[in-house]
């Protein structure tokens, strides 16, 4: 009862923030230099003057500026994403294929990077002074200071065109014709490369805060209480301090939702990874902003469901917000 | 006397560089035998508590045992290792803490807490864990023991917190029980049902029992045997009786002394021709804001509130925690706005002010906080922060520092206004904040637990400057304070509060010698140590 | 101890200044050393690094000499760090201020702004700015700009919810100050410390975007940087490693400087704080 009254208030504050990243969008078009018909065509017709003509009347472009936001905002909300006339297809068409892969890149590194930012930030907390505990935040801190991009196409070089060792584009080996659990292994060895590099600087990030957060939640009153009742550390460690210092955690974690896809853009680009990243470079190169836009509002959508994820589990991890206050 | 459980021979316990002295405390020896309840006594910074500590092997990093030893069954404590030492904790020597809103872990349930410490020590299965854990919240009189012990700590209020901490180093138990000020951060009627609490324990168990205290009613209620401590030194130890009696030293006697309430002065009380202020049916009610999905709550801060106050009166207003005293002072100096209700200063009606027309108004009521380190702006001298107010009442600005100059050695504080408010102690911040409150000579004065932060020798030297600059500026004051006895040597007349409404008024004597409410005679009677004071008043 | 001291105590900050001392006399020695375009095409393509005098770090796809670019990128990426995140905190910290002081209605208002702010995928937005702006450092900086603002808002609203009831400020209150006094000379001078740590960190964050959006072909077309650098030389990453190597390096570098020199910011301006972590 109270978890289906937490869900329709984040439902209903997802919608109105969809809402209004819809007029964003609508104005962002009004923004761009040139002629909105242009635009939407993706420059595609632009010396055609008859297509542009039938273009504006779709769109109602010829019309007041309020019935042209009623007209885009009645689009989108029967999932009207418009038409990619240089991909020929429906811009949800396109998204919707390219979704999945996005999603298991995404998922992966987001699980790799909680693992083992938390299990490093722990370590490295367990070991404040420690030679070993200032490697770790040494290399933390490397990690996040590189650019992902970079560290991208340097691991290409290393372990593809060194090494050998691991594929270094697409999601598959193209006319390989696996299938089964060859195809999942196949998938597999093309998913390490670019789920490792997007997940390095959000580890570092968890690394850091982990730390950060179980460094303070050990000056605790609490674990002086742990202290005095003779436990040991190893317990005090997990039982008392990890486990107060995850909640910040979970938060900081729906607050990166965001931080991933634009991560995923970068990782995409670079491993020809066939996710809505990768469309959005090419939607980027091809001028496509209808397609653009597009995939700026499901990007959006995406990091809108993963928030209300992770704030259902920071409330089943705080005894303390039962009551929804 | 049987032989000590506790012995602590030349204890020196060093500092680390940079802090302000050598030793948190030096050559201390005292023993604690089974069967009764030393109490460490001393003021903030006396090194009461390190000795504790090391006993617990809990010392702060950075504190290290320099010399002496403290032997516990046979063996001296100072020479186990961390596993030696963690074998001990709980199971032969329990601790209490000050602060039980925080010494629990909010995120395990009461029981599984309690259960730890057998845990801990491999005591039980963990069903007969339970079970015990159970007895345990029934023998610290835990109401619903069968509910508290699936609660979460945010679930109990800070009084039952407390009886959970004490049932958990009751568990196995121990020989030794150490209690760290265990009563400080509770409400008077709370802090004596807890003390009797632990007497009652200690009796039964028999247990040899360390209680560190800066309360010298606290320690007549419960000590067997005083250590008295300062510096880091011990200034006098002996029996409860003598100490608290004939106190030998110097600085035992000030701080027997400077407890307020050992006498309670004739009021000055006459009625007034006309009222400085006139409260009448003042109503103030805190909502938690709702959502779109949430319901709001309501709290009765105050509850139809009258009462006048004549000029050169000192108006006291007690009340525990969540009485609405301290809402009342902050309607009064319109940091609050009540709901209903009027506020007459000298005939205006200071309760529905806004904007430019309260801000002309302001001058005339100002305040004494409470916390002397968060009163003042780290940042600005303090001679600019008295001047501040002239300087915004338009005062030209050489005029406003002159002044605040002249109000700064008013409160004995002469030539310090070039200085940051970092380089005072607590009772001198308290007097720059009193100056600060003067500098635009108002009709009256909030003063909201003005001297509850401060150590018992400084309390009293700021309670005499106030006294003085009354009788000298003839200043109307209100008082707003926890403590009955403070209030019942400073005011003429005390309002007492609960639950947002007045349950009593009158004047200070009649209040405190013959109280009328049933809640100001339990208030009364909850006072540590009262007996004893009042029978040499 | 005096704060020049305790960030010397520091040995990762003192390390960090001396880089980021190092990229900025780079970006100033640029045009002194290469007065030529950074576009010039001035030897054959893809010189490798150390084989030809003059050329250190080879010459790219075109012919440009990579050192050159690398110095004056240097001169861009901190130029679009530093704007972009003063043109951050004059929105943030304004806005903070506001929600945090007044709290109530205009608090739930600005706050409700700032989350739909911080919703979206900030790259994300950044990219369709910048795209459908037309790239150019000032649309660059904006985008930034925009997409950065909401933690300094969070961190100023937090910081004046926490003083706005502090004693000092009612005391100030209650003696008749008005609220742009109050905001300014009490509440505003004893938040500079966390904010100041904060936009250290942020011209970091800032130059990482900017590489991102160049290397994604979004860098304004006149000015050279190390993010587009790496984008023009990642299809040729196979023949000519190095091209992606250096301007990388340089990336790495200036965020990795700024980074050590927040911490050693943080450390010197909260000392007790900073006694706490170690």
């Amino acid at each position: 009862m109270l978890y289906a009254r937490l869900i329709a208030s984040r439902l209903f504050k997802a919608v109105i923030v969809l809402f209004m990243i819809i007029i964003l969008n609508f104005f962002l078009i009004q923004l761009a230099p040139g002629d909105p018909a242009a635009i939407l065509a993706g420059e595609a017709g632009a010396t055609d003057e008859a297509f542009l003509r039938q273009l504006r009347e779709r769109f109602g472009l010829d019309q007041p500026l309020y019935v042209q936001l009623w007209r885009y905002v009645s689009g989108v909300a029967t999932l009207d994403f418009g038409y990619s006339y240089r991909q020929q297809m429906p811009v949800l068409d396109l998204i919707l294929a390219r979704l999945p892969a996005t999603l298991l890149l995404t998922g992966t590194a987001f699980v790799l990077s909680l693992v083992l930012g938390i299990v490093a930030g722990s370590l490295a907390a367990a070991r404040v002074k420690k030679p070993s505990g200032s490697l770790i935040m040494a290399l933390a801190l490397l990690f996040y200071a590189t650019p992902l991009f970079w560290v991208a196409l340097m691991s290409v070089v290393v372990f593809s065109v060194y090494l050998d060792w691991l594929p270094a584009y697409g999601l598959y080996t193209v006319g390989a014709g696996h299938t089964g659990l060859a195809l999942v292994l196949d998938v597999g060895k093309h998913l390490i490369l670019p789920a490792t590099t997007l997940a390095l600087f959000f580890m570092a990030i968890y690394t850091r805060m982990t730390r950060a957060s179980m460094l303070e939640a050990s000056q605790q009153d609490f674990v002086k209480t742990a202290r005095a009742k003779g436990l040991k550390n190893s317990v005090i460690q997990r039982r008392h301090i990890l486990r107060n210092a995850l909640l910040p955690i979970i938060t900081l974690a729906g607050l990166q939702a965001g931080q991933m896809v634009g991560g995923a853009i970068l990782t995409e680009t670079v491993f020809a990874w066939p996710g809505i990243g990768r469309l959005m470079f090419e939607a980027l190169q091809q001028r496509d902003y209808n397609l653009l836009l597009g995939i700026f509002f499901f990007s959006a959508a995406l990091v809108i469901v993963f928030n209300i994820i992770t704030d259902l589990v920071y409330r089943l991890a705080d005894p303390r917000i039962k009551e929804g206050s | 006397m049987s032989d000590p459980v506790l012995s602590i021979r030349g204890l020196t316990l060093a500092l680390p560089k940079g802090a302000d002295r050598r030793y948190a405390v030096e050559d201390v020896s005292y023993d604690v035998h089974g069967s009764e309840i030393l109490c460490v006594v001393g003021e903030s910074g006396s090194g009461k508590s390190m000795a504790a500590n090391a006993v617990m092997g809990l010392l702060p990093k950075g504190v290290r045992a320099t010399a002496g030893e403290i032997l516990f069954d046979g063996q001296d404590l100072l020479r186990l290792d961390e596993k030696q030492h963690r074998k001990l904790r709980g199971l032969r020597i329990g601790m209490i803490f000050q602060e039980p809103m925080t010494a629990l872990n909010p995120l395990m349930r009461v029981g599984a807490q309690i259960g730890e410490v057998f845990e801990a020590h491999n005591r039980l299965t963990p069903a007969e864990r339970q079970s015990r854990a159970l007895e345990l919240l029934i023998e610290v009189g835990l109401p619903q023991p069968e509910k508290a012990i699936r609660a979460y700590p945010f679930e109990l209020s800070g009084g039952q917190r407390q009886r959970v901490m004490i049932a958990m180093a009751l568990a196995l138990e121990p020989e030794l029980l150490i209690a760290d000020e265990p009563t400080t951060a509770l409400d008077v009627t709370t802090q004596a049902q807890i003390l009797e609490l632990i007497a009652d324990l200690q009796r039964r168990h028999g247990m040899a029992m360390m209680f560190i205290t800066h309360d010298f009613g606290v320690v007549a209620e419960i000590a067997t045997r005083v250590c008295v401590m300062r510096e880091g030194r011990i200034v006098e130890l002996g029996a409860a009786r003598d100490v608290l009696e004939r106190p030998q030293h110097d600085y035992t006697r000030a701080l027997i002394e400077a407890i307020p309430g050992n006498h309670i002065p004739e009021s000055r009380y006459l009625d007034p021709p006309a009222p400085l202020l006139e409260v009448s049916h003042l109503h103030k009610v805190f909502r938690s804001r709702g959502g779109l999905f949430k319901s709001s709550r309501e709290v009765h801060a105050l509850d139809d509130v009258s009462f006048i106050l004549a000029p050169g009166e000192t108006l006291g207003v007690v009340g525990e925690s969540g009485s609405g005293k301290s809402t009342l002072g902050r309607c009064v100096v319109r940091l609050e706005r009540p709901d209903s209700g009027t506020l007459a200063l000298s005939g205006i009606d200071l309760s529905s002010l806004k904007g430019e027309a309260l801000r002309r108004e302001r001058r005339r009521v100002q305040m004494i906080f409470q916390d002397p380190y968060a009163s003042l702006n780290p940042r600005t001298r303090v001679g600019m922060a008295i001047a501040q107010g002239p300087i915004a009442n338009g005062v030209p600005r050489d005029k406003a520092l002159k002044q605040a100059d002249q109000l700064l050695e008013l409160v004995g504080l002469g030539g310090v206004a070039d200085r940051f408010p970092h380089e005072f102690s607590g009772g001198q911040r308290q007097r720059i904040g009193i100056a600060r409150a003067l500098a635009l000579d108002p009709e009256l004065i909030v003063a909201d637990e003005a001297v509850s932060a401060l150590d018992v020798s400084i309390q009293a030297q700021i309670l005499e400057l106030l006294e003085d600059l009354k009788h000298r500026l003839s200043l109307s004051l209100l008082f707003i304070t926890h403590d009955l006895r403070v209030a019942a040597q400073i005011c003429d007349r005390i309002l007492v509060m609960q639950h947002g409404r007045i349950v009593e008024q009158g004047s200070a004597r009649e209040v405190f010698l013959n109280p009328q409410a049933a809640y100001t005679r339990e208030l009364l009677a909850a006072i540590p140590g009262r007996e004893p004071s009042l029978a040499s008043a | 101890m005096n704060f020049l001291a305790r960030f010397a105590q520091n040995r990762g900050a003192l390390i960090g200044l001396i880089i980021l001392m190092s990229i900025i006399l780079m970006a100033i020695l640029a045009p002194l050393i290469f007065p030529e375009s950074p576009w010039r095409m001035v030897q054959r393509p893809f010189l490798p690094p150390l084989e030809q005098e003059g050329f250190l770090l080879g010459t790219d796809t075109m012919g440009r000499n990579v050192a050159s670019g690398l110095m004056h990128g240097a001169w861009v990426s901190l130029l679009i760090g530093l704007v972009s995140t003063t043109v951050a905190l004059a929105i943030g910290v304004p806005l903070g201020a506001i929600a945090g002081y007044y709290g109530g209605l205009i608090d739930d208002a600005l706050m409700r702004f700032t989350e739909f702010f911080q919703t979206i995928p900030n790259f994300a937005l950044a990219i369709v700015l910048v795209a459908i702006m037309q790239p150019s450092v000032t649309s660059i900086v904006l985008a930034i700009a925009l997409v950065s603002w909401p933690p300094v808002a969070r961190l100023v609203r937090a910081e004046f919810m926490s003083l706005r009831h502090r004693e000092y400020v009612e005391a100030a209150r209650l003696v008749g100050q008005g609220d742009l006094t109050i905001i300014l000379r009490q509440i505003l001078p004893n938040t500079l410390s966390p904010i100041i740590v904060l936009a250290s960190l942020m011209v970091a964050t800032a130059i990482l975007l900017e590489s991102a959006l160049s290397f994604l072909g979004l860098g304004d077309p006149n000015v050279m940087s190390w993010g587009y650098m790496i984008g023009a030389a990642r299809t040729v990453i196979r023949q000519a490693w190095w091209l992606s190597f250096f301007p990388g390096v340089a990336i790495l570098l200036t965020v990795l400087s700024l980074n050590l020199v927040g911490e050693g910011l943080d450390d010197a301006l909260n000392p007790k704080l900073a006694r706490e972590r170690q």
